[in-house]
């Protein structure tokens, strides 16, 4: 895995490897803020930019934590970082468009609480990535993340015009729904296989 | 939802989140160590396990702490506290089985943002004495965990055609690969899900006068 070409890394974590239809991260937001397309795509991004951010951190992290011998405290470390990253985009967010930061609503504050975020974190850290993979993955893994929340509010906007059987409303049309896209990225397994 | 007049007995407080407020059935909470660790009954079971004692253990500190935690800092207290207890956990799984290990992966360290942890201390434990958020946090393990057994044992029925690494039919049997693959995840859930509901609306009918 070390000396992935980069382009093939961020192709694999968008598509084969995408963070929430292949390794189940990020659910809670993508079940929660995927019934409109205008919420979905701003919150991908806001994702995708902590992810950079506590991809960053956490390479900075990790060094010095692995120099001072302290590698138990590094998931304390990590969720300390995320969360001031959440912070931070939070109030950027509040100053430049408070149209949209009142559209996010609770789900902003939430984005600590999203495994892909740390996420990110772990698997880079496991994987052993340099700097520069480290932050191609963290784009990837946020493209991927707003490709499948995009997808899926498209998909929900349009199912509110259709006749649901009653049983089947609410989360387990989400969850059938999301298998079924799940289903539709596992063709692109073949891509990353390139070893 | 715990604030009700009538304090709740101890044995209400146990099985409100194995049944009426099962974390996974019910809230929908957590679902990303539900989904990714369910490819067998065994991961299942390691991962409710592992949960369970990182709940306990945190309802018990923050309970405890209630009185002393600023309301301004109390998620990033509440977050240091998961994360510790999720450190331990972490070494202690590494030390006793590094096969479980290795299968359930990240997902160990990732208990720390499990919604259903965060949750259960801001809403219950931050604002109950010890006995009462323990048990309740004991209750939503398990319930947790026979969420995770549930899902996890169908998977592995009907994708592997094995239980807890037993196999179950002849050498005949065609395993339904797609069922141990994320989509299949996804699709087991939504099942359990979709059977629950029938059978709630179902009741409904046949009791019309309650």
């Amino acid at each position: 895995m070390a000396d992935l070409p980069l382009t093939q890394l961020f192709l694999t974590t968008v598509l084969a490897n995408n963070f929430v239809l292949a390794m189940f991260l990020g659910l809670c937001p993508f079940l929660g803020v995927s019934a409109r397309l205008a919420t979905a795509a701003p919150m991908g991004a806001a994702t995708t930019f902590v992810m950079l951010v506590a991809s960053l951190c956490a390479y900075g992290l990790n060094a010095l934590l692995t120099w001072l011998g302290l590698e138990f405290l590094r998931l304390i470390a990590y969720i300390a970082v995320i969360a001031s990253a959440v912070q931070l985009v939070e109030m950027v967010l509040k100053k430049y468009s408070p149209t949209l930061f009142r559209a996010l609503g609770i789900y902003l504050p939430l984005i600590t609480t999203n495994c892909a975020i740390l996420g990110v974190a772990l698997f880079q850290t496991a994987r052993e990535y340099s700097l520069i993979q480290s932050l191609t993955f963290a784009s990837g893994a946020g493209a991927g993340f707003t490709l499948a929340l995009v997808l899926m509010a498209g998909l929900r906007e349009r199912l509110r015009l259709a006749a649901v059987p009653d049983p089947v409303q609410g989360a387990a049309l989400a969850l059938i729904l999301a298998g079924l896209l799940s289903l539709t990225f596992m063709g692109f397994t073949g891509l990353g296989a390139g070893e | 939802m715990n604030a009700q007049p009538p304090r709740p007995t101890p044995l209400e407080e146990f099985l409100e989140g194995i049944w009426r407020q099962n974390p996974v059935f019910v809230m929908i909470l957590g679902m990303c160590p539900v989904m990714a660790v369910t490819v067998s009954a065994v991961n299942a079971l390691a991962m409710g396990l592992a949960t369970t004692f990182v709940l306990t253990g945190s309802a018990l500190l923050v309970s405890l702490l209630r009185h002393w935690v600023p309301r301004e800092v109390r998620i990033a207290t509440y977050i240091v506290i998961i994360a510790s207890f999720v450190t331990v956990v972490d070494y202690l799984i590494q030390a006793l089985s590094l096969q479980l290990y290795t299968a359930l992966g990240a997902f160990i360290q990732l208990i720390v943002v499990n919604c259903i942890i965060l949750g259960r201390a801001e809403a219950h434990a931050s604002k109950n004495p010890p006995l009462p958020a323990v048990l309740n946090a004991l209750g939503m393990g398990l319930g947790f965990a026979i969420g995770l057994l549930a899902l996890g044992s169908v998977r592995e029925i009907l994708g592997a055609g094995r239980l807890f690494g037993l196999a179950l039919f002849g050498a005949d049997f065609q395993p339904w690969g797609v069922m141990v693959q994320p989509p299949g995840g996804f699709f087991v859930l939504g099942g359990w899900l979709l059977l629950f509901n029938w059978l709630k609306k179902r009741q409904g009918r046949l009791q019309p006068a309650r």
